[in-house]
C-alpha cells in the first residue's frame, strides 16, 4: 500500500521545497511540491517535523499560506532561539526534503461559500492564514467584502507586502505599524485596541465573519475588543500562536 | 509558559482521535461550560499537553507521549462531541 493514505488518519510524508520567496529579512515563505496532498481549506495548517542525527525530534505547526488549489506553501518567520524556524529560514533549499502532515484544522477556515463581510485582523505573522483566505476570495471569484487590520512593528516586517498593496478595491488592507513608522506615514501607528477597531472594522452585523491571528496577548486584546463593539462571540474566530511549541 | 488553543493541537488529536477534532464540542466537567476544542486553553510544554477549560481554567485534557504512546486524560470532561 506505498503511497495510500488510511482514511482518517494523519500520516507522515516527505514533501519537496519547490521554491522559496524571501518576504522580510526574517520571514520566508516555502513553496512545497507534496506527493498525496488531498487539497486543503483556506486556514488550516500542517505540521512539519525535523529529525536530528541522534533521532531527537522537533514539530512545529505553520499555517498555510496559499490558497486551495494553490501549491502548498507554509511562511515562517525565524525565532532567534527557535528549533525548527532557523532550519528552514537559514538551511533549506530548493530540492531539499521536508517532512509533513496535514491539512489540519477545521474551526479556523473560511470557505467562500460561508459568505461574510470578511473581517480579518493579524498581529505579525498571523496575517499568513488570512492570506490564504484573501488569495481563496479572489480566486473563487466571490463578491464578499474584505477588510484586513494589519499590525505590524515596522514597514520592513510587513509580510506579502507588495501584493497587499494590489489587492481590488472591495479588499481593503489598513495597516497600523506599532514600533517604528517612516518618514511621512499617514496611517496608524498604534496598537490594535477597541477604539482602533471602532474606527476599521465593519459594524457588527449578523453577516460579518471575523477571523484573528497573532501572539496571544494580541489575539486576547482584538476579541475583547470586537465583543465590546458588539460582535457575536460566535462570529469571532481566533488562533493564537506562540514562540515555541512541543 | 504560553497560553495558546485548541487549533495548535489539530494534529495531535487527529493522532489520538483519528479525526478532526479542532470542532469538536467539549463540556467541562466542573463548570458545565460548552466550548469548541479550537477556543479551549492550551498549554503545549507542561510537560506534556495540558488543556483548559476557558471558562473556570480547569484542566480538561492532558496528552503525555510515553515512549511513542500517547497517554490521554480526559477527566475533566463530560462531554466530547464530534461536530
Amino acid at each position: 500500500m506505498a503511497g495510500a493514505t488510511v482514511l482518517g488518519r494523519l500520516t507522515w510524508q516527505v514533501a519537496t521545497v519547490d521554491e522559496v520567496v524571501e518576504e522580510t529579512p526574517r520571514v520566508r515563505t516555502i513553496v512545497l511540491a507534496i506527493p498525496d496532498w488531498p487539497g486543503h481549506r483556506a486556514g488550516q495548517h500542517l505540521d512539519v517535523r525535523l529529525t536530528a542525527e541522534d533521532g531527537y525530534r522537533a514539530e512545529r505547526e505553520y499555517s498555510i499560506a496559499s490558497a486551495p488549489g494553490e501549491p502548498v506553501a507554509i511562511t515562517v518567520e525565524r525565532l532567534e532561539d527557535g528549533e525548527v524556524s532557523p532550519y528552514l529560514c537559514d538551511e533549506l533549499r530548493p530540492g531539499d526534503g521536508l517532512e509533513l502532515r496535514g491539512p489540519i484544522g477545521g474551526y479556523f477556515v473560511w470557505d467562500s461559500r460561508d459568505g461574510g463581510p470578511l473581517l480579518l485582523v493579524a498581529g505579525g505573522s498571523g496575517v499568513v492564514p488570512l492570506r490564504a483566505m484573501i488569495r481563496h476570495r479572489q480566486r473563487s471569484g466571490g463578491k464578499v467584502p474584505v477588510r484586513l487590520l494589519y499590525s505590524s512593528r515596522t514597514l520592513e516586517d510587513v509580510i506579502y507586502r507588495a501584493e497587499l498593496d494590489q489587492l481590488g478595491d472591495d479588499i481593503e488592507v489598513v495597516h497600523t505599524l506599532t514600533r517604528e513608522q517612516p518618514t511621512g506615514w499617514t496611517g496608524y501607528a498604534r496598537r490594535v485596541d477597541a477604539a482602533l477597531l471602532g474606527e476599521v472594522a465593519w459594524p457588527a452585523d449578523d453577516g460579518v465573519r471575523a477571523f484573528v491571528c497573532g501572539p496571544t496577548s494580541f489575539v486576547e486584546a482584538v476579541a475583547d475588543g470586537l465583543v465590546q463593539l458588539g460582535y457575536s462571540p460566535g462570529r469571532v474566530k481566533t488562533e493564537r500562536f506562540g514562540a515555541t511549541g512541543r | 509558559m504560553q497560553a495558546l488553543d485548541g487549533n495548535a493541537i489539530g494534529g495531535l488529536l487527529i493522532e489520538v482521535f483519528g479525526a478532526e477534532m479542532t470542532t469538536a464540542t467539549g463540556t467541562c466537567a466542573h463548570c458545565g461550560a460548552v466550548a469548541q476544542v479550537a477556543e479551549l486553553v492550551v498549554y503545549l510544554e507542561a510537560p506534556g499537553t495540558v488543556v483548559r477549560c476557558r471558562s473556570c481554567e480547569s484542566v480538561v485534557m492532558v496528552v503525555v507521549d510515553k515512549r511513542g504512546i500517547k497517554c490521554v486524560d480526559l477527566r475533566g470532561l463530560d462531554k466530547l462531541e464530534r461536530a
